[in-house]
């Protein structure tokens, strides 16, 4: 492989490494301090797609169209937890997840009615959409370079959140002991609310940020909730990092193994995770 | 008698089947100290969880300063003044000394300021010097004074300390009964529970005593010391 085509593929790594994580982070959260198995957290990756695409018709601005998704998305995501979340935390993870595949059947069936069933496509933000040459004929496109940096600046807020400020405290303490943090005098019911929206409107954004390079498609949260399950447990469950870790392991892994083993491609994700797994059971990062 | 901080009235609390209150009553003044004694499982726990919103009372009613929170979530009883060291101290092990504190910092419910993070690092020395650390590296007394120096930073009217003793090396043991002492001579009301009936009935104005979910026993601390009859009858000791 040569030096060009090896870092172009490093790029397209760290690129779709850094979006898994946008939605597995939103995963492992809801499940860490929620306990929460949420089977629909890949349709909120698709709804963030459509919205991309119906948003970006509408107001005609990609970047735009982002931030009214997210506000979209936010709604959504409280509406939901109020709706039916909220009946689920002292459930069985069973309930949890006939209810989240239920949400899931939902979904679908709203996009079928709301958008059809083709294939869409969500142009590349025109000051963005041209590539910087790396050598005489290959070269890189300079919104995919934008992606990853506005992922990792979302990482960093993340970090930012959950460890600096007091909400990121009391969101950590909520994950261990629920009781003693209600006996401070928080209201845990609304940090879940907060919590459960911040995690939707993650996957929602990453389902928006990612729209312009992969085309917009029925089905298409699904693929992304297994790989970004594969991404908590690998990282732990629970773990921000370890899903930040995880997330950029599998983006490396995916992306190489379909340029250096094509043959067993579909599979070397999961070979990933098997050997992590034998190697940390509970995970890079999670607590055994 | 002060101005009236809780008071509980009628409480019966089930788990289950089992009926683990009888018809408690319990009231508490303003600053006042009140120990809660009985022999284990007699239903003190459960009073305690039953007044801070933790666990449903079948009957009766719970006001704090007049007002109905016998169906309020724990939380806002909280907001209304009433902190809780829990038995096994309830602290966060993957925050630090310093987020355990600062989490849940805020002025009381009449607006009171007065323990800010420096005063409670006055009070708690110890504490001080292990900022950094995390909550589950702290040894059991050390442990027990974050649960307790979070409490105040809350800025209560009450103080509810469920076995603050339970399981630490006397002389520990010795330092948080010194601690509590200050907290009382703060004017916030405090409720006792422990198995040092002594150290308990030297602090407190008042006792009661708690045997199968039904107090049996009322009266002045005082007045306790002098009883070696009810103390065999009901404490077995």
């Amino acid at each position: 492989m040569d030096t060009a085509i090896f870092f172009i593929q490093v790029l397209n790594s760290v690129q779709y490494g850094l979006l898994l994580f946008l939605v597995a982070s939103g995963l492992t959260l809801i499940f860490g301090i929620m306990g929460i198995i949420n089977l629909a957290h890949g349709s909120f990756y698709m709804i963030g797609a459509y919205l991309a695409f119906s948003l970006t018709g509408l107001i005609g601005d990609f970047w735009l169209a982002l931030a009214a998704g997210v506000v979209v998305a936010v709604l959504i995501g409280l509406a939901l937890e109020w709706l039916v979340i909220r009946f689920l935390y002292d459930r069985d993870h069973l309930y949890q997840v006939l209810l989240t595949y239920g949400l899931i059947l939902i979904f679908e069936e709203c996009r079928s009615l709301l958008w059809g069933d083709d294939v869409h496509g969500v142009p590349v933000p025109p000051a963005l959409d041209f590539s910087i040459p790396l050598t005489e004929n290959l070269s890189y496109q300079v919104f995919r370079v934008a992606m990853s940096a506005i992922c990792l600046a979302l990482a960093a807020g993340m970090y930012w959140l959950i460890q600096k400020t007091r909400l990121g405290m009391m969101i950590r303490a909520g994950s261990v002991n629920r009781e003693m943090v209600q006996s401070l005098g928080i209201n845990i019911g609304l940090l879940y609310r907060v919590v459960f929206a911040l995690g939707v409107a993650l996957a929602a954004f990453a389902g928006m940020l990612g729209s312009p390079v992969s085309s917009v498609f029925p089905g298409m949260g699904n693929q992304v909730l297994i790989v970004s399950f594969v991404v908590v447990v690998i990282g732990g469950i629970g773990s921000v990092k370890g899903a930040l870790v995880a997330a950029l392991a599998i983006g490396f892994a995916d992306t190489f193994g379909k340029v250096l083993l094509p043959q067993i491609a579909g599979m070397v994700v999961y070979l990933l995770m098997a050997a992590i797994l034998l190697w940390r059971p509970q995970g890079i990062f999670g607590k055994a | 008698m002060s101005e009236l901080l809780v008071e509980a009235t009628g409480l019966h609390t089930y788990y289950g089947s089992s009926h683990v209150l009888r018809g408690v009553d319990l009231r508490i003044g303003c600053g006042e100290s009140i120990g809660l004694m009985g022999r284990n499982g007699m239903g003190k726990t459960t009073l305690l969880r039953t007044i801070i919103g933790l666990v449903r009372s079948r009957e009766g009613r719970v006001r704090i300063r007049g007002r109905d929170a016998t169906r309020e979530a724990a939380h806002r009883i909280a907001r209304m003044g009433v902190a809780y060291v829990p038995e096994g101290r309830g602290i966060f092990p993957n925050l630090s000394v310093h987020e355990n504190l600062i989490m849940a910092a805020r002025p009381g419910s009449e607006g009171r300021r007065d323990w800010t993070l420096e005063r409670v690092l006055e009070t708690f020395p110890r504490l001080a010097e292990r900022m950094r650390h995390g909550g589950g590296q702290l040894s059991g007394g050390e442990q027990q004074m974050l649960t307790i120096g979070r409490a105040l930073m809350t800025n209560p009217e009450l103080l509810i300390l469920d076995e603050a003793t339970e399981g630490l090396a006397p002389k520990i043991a010795r330092e948080i009964w010194t601690i509590v002492r200050k907290v009382r001579e703060s004017g916030i009301a405090t409720v006792i529970v422990d198995k040092n009936f002594a150290a308990v009935n030297s602090i407190t104005d008042r006792n009661l005593i708690l045997v199968k979910g039904e107090v049996v026993y009322e009266g002045p601390a005082a007045e306790l010391r002098e009883r070696p009859d009810v103390h065999q009858r009901y404490l077995g000791v």
